[in-house]
């Protein structure tokens, strides 16, 4: 364990000793993506990256529904992640959501529409300011980002509109875990007639008020998100507050 | 190389029987009268040309009723040319069981006689037809050409149903979809079963109420259990003498519903609940990995809001 950890240090050192913008040196996209350079150029804004396989995201290789493709982003083998960026190289809106783990694991779990086949990746940014790059390939049908919401069609939502329900774990094999399910259409945008609607901002925090984790989420999140994390070895409750881009917000309660 | 050049033969010579077009259906008969055309139990794809579903018709004194459409408008086509090789009976009848693609999607072959339907399947082909169309189109590729979509006009209701001469039953039902449509023949004893029955092959779930389904197999296992049906014809999977199908299809309802509940309460997520490995009993029952796969992305999210709600929120 000290020896990985050691080995890390070492790899990250090497890492650093890069200059920032040479791309030889990074190795060329593992995804192979024609849009990778954009993808450095606008969501990294250029900053020093590296890709990195210590960054990890599962998702199906053949996703069968387009509305909701299951992500797994998991940077805990990186020391001191401060944020991680999810984004998709073929969605019409590139950014997925951004989560800053401020006293969590940089782990999330969390499902995606994708509008056609693409890279799905996450950079973690750690304290040095490097962007560390991971991902993965999903094959799908296509079109999760230009179908309506279910909600749209309902009126069952403009009742629970934001929500929550949630659970946490604080003994057996999911110790530490917590789930969270947000009631929200979050609707793109991209359908004639249907304005985007979306949470744009969730945090949460502990029983004293401390931040555990803050996110900053986009259009591609599927419809009526559910979140799972990791908060380590805390019990007692915790507080969920949010916000929509219509300025719709909540704050609630989760007891153990 | 010889066994390279034989096994390259093999495959244009494989290419070439797909690129005619032809289902090859033939029909099989399961009673006096009452015929099968029993399609593959496998998925859409561009060799079976979606030719993975039964379909069947009955020959009544005065004429045909059809049971189920086919994938495309080539397998109507052709299930028609197959039904005038067996009788010059005119058809007076074509039911769809279901609003799914491979069940109505032959209805254009059809469209000069009644097509009828639940009303429900009728609003689901209205509503869902034209998107189901062009995921065949998908997956099944030129098998589709000229297919379009032709909704039912007819409606059926559960009770006694008399055409051309013959008793048949409609029972109206609903848990594989919204509304399923099974079909007793009196004379025959013959039980046209849908969707609501797969044999030998894992059930498909997109629009799946499993309690409801599992309530439907119970009306069917009763109407087996009574001793009228000789003859059981699943949607999918060969043909039957007996109520094993049945018991199947709800050991994989219940089975699967029961282990997504359970992931759900131990906190599974979505990627978790898809790498757990199928029971032993499943490993060789035909796209058990793609249906639970499927089934996962159907059914998790219900079943998880459930778990979450039971939490504590305020």
């Amino acid at each position: 364990m000290r020896v990985a950890a050691m080995m890390a240090a070492v790899l990250a050192a090497t890492v650093l000793a890069v200059p920032a913008g040479r791309a030889a040196e990074r190795g060329a996209d593992p995804l192979g993506s024609p849009r990778w350079e954009d993808m450095a150029r606008s969501l990294l804004s250029g900053e020093a990256y590296v890709f990195d396989a210590r960054v990890k995201v599962e998702a199906p290789d053949l996703a069968e529904n387009p509305m909701l493709v299951p992500v797994t982003v998991d940077a805990t083998a990186l020391p001191d992640v401060k944020e991680v960026l999810v984004f998709a190289d073929f969605n019409p809106i590139l950014e997925i959501l951004r989560f800053h783990p401020e006293a969590t694991s940089a782990y999330l779990g969390f499902r995606v529409k994708l509008q056609q086949s693409s890279p799905l990746r996450a950079a973690a940014r750690t304290a040095d300011g490097v962007w560390h790059v991971g991902g993965t390939l999903v094959n799908t049908a296509g079109g999760g980002c230009t179908a309506p919401s279910v909600g749209s069609t309902s009126t069952e939502w403009q009742r629970r509109l934001n929500e929550v329900t949630a659970r946490a774990w604080s003994e057996g094999p999911m110790s530490g875990r917590v789930r969270l399910r947000i009631i929200h259409p979050m609707d793109t945008g991209l359908i004639a007639g249907i304005p985007a609607f979306h949470l744009e901002a969730l945090t949460l925090r502990d029983e004293a008020g401390t931040p555990l984790m803050r996110l900053e989420i986009s259009q591609p999140v599927s419809e009526n998100p559910v979140f799972t994390l990791y908060r380590g070895k805390r019990d007692g409750a915790l507080q969920a507050a949010g916000r929509d881009n219509n300025g719709n917000t909540f704050d609630v309660r989760i007891a153990p | 190389m010889k066994r390279l050049i034989l096994a390259l033969l093999a495959c244009v010579s494989l290419a070439a029987r797909a690129d005619d077009f032809d289902y090859r259906l033939v029909p099989q008969a399961v009673a006096p009268d009452v015929y099968v055309f029993v399609g593959k139990t496998e998925d859409f794809d561009t060799r079976n040309g979606g030719n993975i579903v039964n379909t069947g018709f009955i020959v009544a004194p005065q004429g045909v009723v059809v049971v189920d459409t086919g994938p495309s408008l080539r397998y109507g086509r052709q299930m028609r040319e197959a039904i005038a090789r067996v009788t010059d009976k005119p058809v007076l009848l074509a039911i769809n069981t279901h609003h799914h693609p491979d069940h109505f999607l032959g209805n254009q072959a059809f469209s000069d006689v009644p097509l009828g339907s639940l009303a429900e399947v009728q609003r689901g082909i209205a509503s869902e037809g034209n998107a189901f169309a062009e995921n065949l189109f998908r997956m099944s590729g030129d098998w589709m050409s000229g297919t379009e979509v032709v909704v039912p006009t007819r409606t059926l209701q559960a009770g006694p149903l008399e055409v051309g001469g013959r008793r048949l039953r409609v029972l109206a039902l609903d848990g594989h979809t919204g509304a399923d449509l099974a079909l007793f023949d009196e004379g025959s004893g013959v039980l046209f079963a849908g969707d609501l029955v797969f044999n030998d092959r894992a059930p498909t779930t997109p629009h799946a109420r499993v309690a409801r389904w599992l309530a439907s197999l119970d009306t069917l296992d009763a109407m087996l259990a009574g001793g009228g049906v000789k003859v059981l014809v699943p949607g999918h999977g060969a043909v039957s003498g007996n109520a094993a199908p049945i018991r199947r299809t709800r050991d994989w309802l219940e089975w699967l519903s029961g282990s997504l509940r359970q992931a759900a309460a131990e906190g599974l997520d979505m990627n978790e609940v898809l790498a757990r490995p199928l029971p032993e009993r499943y490993k060789a029952l035909p796209v058990a990995p793609a249906e639970y796969r499927r089934s996962v992305g159907h059914l998790l999210p219900g079943i998880e809001a459930e778990a979450l709600g039971a939490g504590h929120v305020h």
